[in-house]
């Protein structure tokens, strides 16, 4: 096997090197051109780290979020993982511990993995936020929640419940398995169905990792291995959407109810043509609004995070601070056939 | 009477060892181009980058490429010999779910470790079998370890994820040295790094390994066992998936079936753009170690900058495919010179290349 | 004449000390046709693995009578393997060349989000302008790999892992954070989805119908055996005088449109694409290639076995939480069975070369005593 030497190889060597270093530069092209830039300027820096990227839900609420930060004058930022793993996130949280970001506006992929990257940035001076799904209370700052876990899970259970009659079996579609918010719900659900819906069985909880293409598939494999099945809930925007959509073209469509969480944009075909019936959400546009404000308050030190303190939150009106850290949006809302075209998100 | 005549005397001739004098072949090689590379984008991303120049970023930086780091070493001599591993982040979701899944059932975090290990031999062994016994080609064995071995992890946790480790354990693994802010897992890699490459060095075991990437059939008649090399090779490189996969769940504190998916593509990357031929036979640990902190310092250059995982991908694959047609292409131009050159040479003088025997044909109608 | 008559004798003296598996591989027009053909199907690797596909559909089946016979059991069964039969297809032919081609994935999710574009940015465009724009991308693509391999003289392994990179960071460069939404397509290609003719899905019928043509061309054509050929002996391809570089290029440029075709397919069977569509498929589509009996070292199997692997594939996921399986150990399966196939593929090897020798050995000694 021949090797090259000699000038030849003397020569590309320092081109590599060059055409290396150069495809580095190239790709910094958009870099900022000064050194460590706006570390003490005015303006605090908020960075959106949803769950994943990619996703409709977040691209809303992350929408109302900067929407928040350009009305008191902050800079925003989003940046995310493509895949909904902790691991992944918490390279993000570190980077803006390193970048001496003044907040993070988060929504948790697990609650105890991200606590460690949590406390990093934290001690960096950075506040940390957590909105739609949470860490667990001590890591964080504050937590900014759409409605109660309960009222969340409850309208949930009365829909379906309500769909089939109030008897038989029905499954559970839910995102990743380690979601802290999509647990908690799941449990409060089985406590419902247990207490106050006898007749209804739950046959099985699938995970779609809040991936389309494995939500569109575990649906088909719920309907293939459950002929009995009545009903589905899907208590994530991206299950509901691809449910619905393999729900549409099959023959258990009007046979099979299901309901959840989605959003109006993606889920209004369906209500129209008879698969859906009625779901629920809340607006995350105001969620990440409001969690916008809420670090920003954060940032100034008008609040410290203490249960009974007030801050205001733009359009939104005044909001006080829970129990545990906790700062509630409101109430779950059911969008059917009726009132969907009213709504853009 | 004697038959044979004195031989005509003749003067001493000296032959020089090397073509080139050693600076020149210190400094125009593959690896110095890499290692000049890593320079120059540190320089860059140190003035060009905020934030890029303070010591967290270091420690965050070797933090991310540890386990790359740690599996690009017994890569690199599996490469050499011609072979390739792609389990290895296979055995570290595996040995990260076995982590999990003990210490979640109670047991101490030692005792879970040396299970993972354990984990890593077989793993090891049976790749080594396969490739070096039985004479299956290691590119289709080892995309089946790496389905099989992925599968038992996800299989064994499910979708679910442990992320309740005893702090201690998870501080260890984030531990810096001092005040200078290099993480604590940087030590097992230089014994490791330290190791191989004196063993690729300085022992018959190394030498062995080039030899059996240049000629295999060749190695095994100088008397190097083919097969056990092998074996031992695969077997190393799953224990140390096996360790990276231990130090990444303790990390990031969360045993997942599916950590480190993809991760066996970014350390073939690297090794490959150090300077290691995927042909076997070539490629040393400076230039592998170098190449590992390119990818590391670009990703963490690029984040930080706000560029998204794309760019870096982009970056990746262009560095190599650029790195290992640069040898094609730098062979190439060595034959164009070489051929440029003879045809000179044979136009100023009868001399031919041909040794004594092989007749031209210009010549054989004298 | 007398000569020709006496070879012949001992040609048949010596077969009949010959088990039938042997007569076959040594002296086949001894057999009568009809008994060739038997043999040569019954004996074939596809058929072995179209056998265990119909045990798993029937265990399947027996455990719950709806994998097939209930509401969508049948179209799905036919659906949902179209997209990997696809990609099998063209990845067996680029490994019957001793190549691989790991960047379908990536292309897959490029021409997938390019549909989704096009139908965005073009509306009203015709779904067929839609389908061959994807088939010219993955084409290109193909392209920019096959001239890399066939000029570069570097393994294929290295070029299509750096393409795997190059093309998944351009498309989610390109795709950002958007996604395709299945109300972003029009209804009629949605429905081509789902639309099915006589029972067959039409996704199904366009697999059918891709893989019947190259597979009568790598059987008949002149350009097919020479694949065959290159992934034998790809040195004395070259002193045969075969065109080695171009036969290369078109075996990957094959690949690439298959795979673009297949992004299609996909935007049409799922309806929503984002920037991570079709990450992870290529090595299920090298798994299902290597169960259906092409050698990872080129110069034998078929696309029609590579076919039935990637059914056999998609089919053993579907019934595993059908038979009581948690479909987490899916993939273990996979790896096994990938396993077990290149072991099973090189002790039968062994045992031909065996019998080959044997066979040889005894025509030696017949032929010396007689």
């Amino acid at each position: 096997m021949k090797f090259p030497t000699g000038k030849t190889a003397g020569v590309a060597a320092v081109t590599l090197a060059l055409s290396l270093a150069l495809a580095g530069c190239g790709a910094g092209n958009g870099g900022g051109g000064g050194g460590g830039s706006d570390s003490s300027s005015e303006k605090s820096t908020i960075t959106f780290i949803p769950k994943n990227l990619g996703n409709p839900y977040f691209d809303t609420s992350d929408a109302g979020g900067e929407k928040a930060v350009k009305e008191f004058g902050g800079k925003y930022a989003q940046v995310g993982p493509q895949e909904g793993s902790p691991d992944a996130q918490a390279q993000y949280i570190d980077t803006e511990a390193q970048k001496h970001t003044s907040a993070i506006v988060m929504s948790a992929n697990d609650p105890k993995a991200l606590c460690d990257s949590i406390k990093n940035a934290r001690d960096a001076g950075t506040k940390v936020v957590t909105f739609d799904s949470d860490t667990s209370p001590d890591c964080r700052d504050l937590f900014v929640n759409q409605a109660t876990s309960d009222g969340i899970a409850k309208v949930e259970v009365d829909m379906i419940a309500d769909q089939i009659g109030d008897a038989g079996e029905i499954a559970i579609l839910s995102a990743s398995a380690n979601a802290t918010n999509q647990n908690a719900w799941i449990e409060i659900m089985k406590k419902e169905l247990a207490a106050k819906h006898p007749k209804i069985k739950l046959v099985e909880t699938v995970y779609g990792n809040d991936d389309d293409q494995t939500s569109f598939d575990k649906t088909a494999a719920l309907l293939q291995k459950h002929p009995n099945l009545k009903g589905i809930i899907s208590p994530t925007t991206v299950g509901i959407a691809a449910a619905a959509r393999y729900l549409s073209t099959s023959s258990a469509k009007g046979k099979v109810a299901l309901t959840g969480l989605g959003t109006p944009n993606s889920m209004r075909k369906y209500v129209k043509d008879g698969t859906v019936k009625e779901f629920a959400l809340w607006n995350p546009g105001d969620l990440g609004y409001l969690a916008a404000y809420v670090a920003d308050a954060l940032v100034k030190g008008d609040i410290s995070g203490k249960e009974g303190d007030t801050f205001k939150a733009g359009s939104l009106g005044s909001y006080k601070v829970g129990a545990d850290g906790v700062v509630l949006l409101g109430d779950p809302f059911k969008f059917n056939k009726g009132n969907i075209d009213k709504f853009n998100f | 009477m004697s038959t044979v005549q004195d031989a005509p005397a003749r003067e001493a001739r000296s032959y020089r060892s090397y073509t080139r004098p050693l600076w020149w072949r210190l400094l125009f090689n593959r690896e110095a181009a890499v290692i000049a590379a890593l320079v120059l984008v540190i320089l860059w991303a140190i003035y060009f980058v905020p934030f890029f120049g303070n010591q967290l970023t270091m420690t965050f930086l070797l933090l991310d490429i540890a386990p790359i780091l740690l599996i690009a070493l017994p890569m690199t001599m599996v490469i050499i010999t011609g072979e390739i591993d792609l389990s290895v982040a296979s055995v570290v979701g595996l040995s990260s779910v076995l982590l999990g899944t003990l210490v979640d059932h109670g047991w101490s975090v030692p005792a879970a470790m040396v299970v993972a290990l354990l984990a890593g031999v077989v793993c090891g062994l049976l790749n080594g079998f396969l490739v070096a016994y039985v004479g299956l080609p290691s590119l289709a064995v080892t995309i089946g370890t790496l389905a099989l071995f992925r599968g038992i992890a996800v299989g064994l946790l499910g979708t679910k994820a442990v992320t309740d480790f005893p702090a201690g354990w998870t501080a260890l693994a984030k531990a810096k040295i001092g005040a200078t802010g290099l993480p604590v897992v940087v030590i097992p890699f230089l014994v490791l790094a330290l190791a191989i490459g004196l063993l690729l060095q300085f022992s018959s075991f190394g030498r062995g390994i080039y030899d059996i990437g240049l000629n295999a059939e060749a190695a095994q008649f100088t008397g190097v066992s083919v097969a056990r090399t092998k074996l031992l090779l695969f077997v190393m490189t799953s224990v140390v998936s096996a360790f990276a996969g231990i130090y990444f769940t303790l990390r990031f504190s969360s045993s997942r079936g599916d950590n480190a998916t993809g991760l066996e593509l970014q350390v073939i990357a690297a090794v490959l753009l150090g300077g290691v031929s995927i042909f076997g036979g070539r490629g040393r640990l400076p230039g592998v170690i170098a190449g590992v902190l390119l990818i590391g310092v670009l990703s963490s250059a690029l984040r930080l900058q706000g560029t998204t995982v794309n760019v870096i991908n982009i970056i990746i694959g262009v560095l190599l495919i650029a790195s290992v047609m640069s040898t094609s292409v730098l062979a190439w131009f060595s034959d164009l010179n070489a051929r440029r050159h003879n045809r000179s040479r044979n136009r100023s003088g009868p001399t031919t290349l041909a040794p004594a025997g092989v007749g031209n044909p210009k010549e054989v109608d004298r | 004449m007398i000569g020709i008559r006496e070879k012949d004798h001992q040609v048949s003296e010596h077969t009949e000390h010959l088990d039938a598996s042997t007569e076959q591989l040594v002296a086949p027009s001894r057999l009568s046709p009809g008994r060739r053909a038997f043999n040569t199907i019954v004996r074939s690797r596809e058929f072995s693995i179209l056998l265990v596909l119909i045990l798993v559909i029937v265990a399947a089946t027996i455990s719950s009578s709806s994998f097939v016979f209930g509401g969508n059991g049948w179209r799905d069964l036919l659906l949902t393997p179209s997209i990997l039969v696809l990609l099998a297809v063209g990845q067996a032919v680029v490994i019957i060349t001793r190549n691989v081609d790991l960047s379908v994935g990536s292309v897959l999710g490029f021409t997938a989000y390019l549909t989704g574009r096009l139908f965005i940015d073009h509306p009203g465009i015709p779904i067929p302008l839609v389908v061959l724009a994807g088939l010219l991308a993955g084409a290109a693509l193909g392209l920019v790999n096959g001239v890399l391999i066939g000029f570069g003289r570097v393994p294929a392994l290295v070029i299509t892992l750096g393409t795997l990179y190059i093309y998944r960071g351009v498309v989610l460069t390109w795709a950002g954070s958007n996604r395709i939404n299945a109300s972003d397509m029009p209804n009629s290609f949605g429905e081509l989805g789902t639309a099915t003719v006589l029972s067959i899905p039409v996704l199904f019928l366009v697999a059918l119908v891709v893989l019947i043509a190259v597979g009568y061309y790598l059987q008949t054509a002149r350009g097919g055996r020479q694949l065959y050929a290159i992934g034998s002996d790809p040195d004395a391809a070259v002193l045969y005088g075969l065109p080695v570089r171009r036969r290369i290029i078109s075996a990957f440029v094959l690949s690439g449109a298959l795979a673009g075709l297949t992004g299609v397919v996909f935007a049409a069977r799922y309806g929503s694409v984002s920037s991570s569509a079709g990450t992870g498929i290529e090595l299920q589509a090298v798994a299902a290639v290597v169960i259906g009996g092409v050698a990872i070292f080129g110069g034998s199997g078929t696309v029609w076995g590579a076919a039935i692997g990637a059914v056999l594939l998609v089919t053993i996921n579907r019934a595993l939480p059908t038979v009581g399986i948690p479909d987490f150990w899916q993939q273990a399966l996979v790896g096994a069975l990938i396993l077990g196939s290149i072991v099973l593929d090189r002790v039968l090897a062994n045992r031909r070369a065996r019998r080959l020798i044997g066979a040889r050995d005894n025509e030696a000694t017949t032929g010396a005593t007689a």
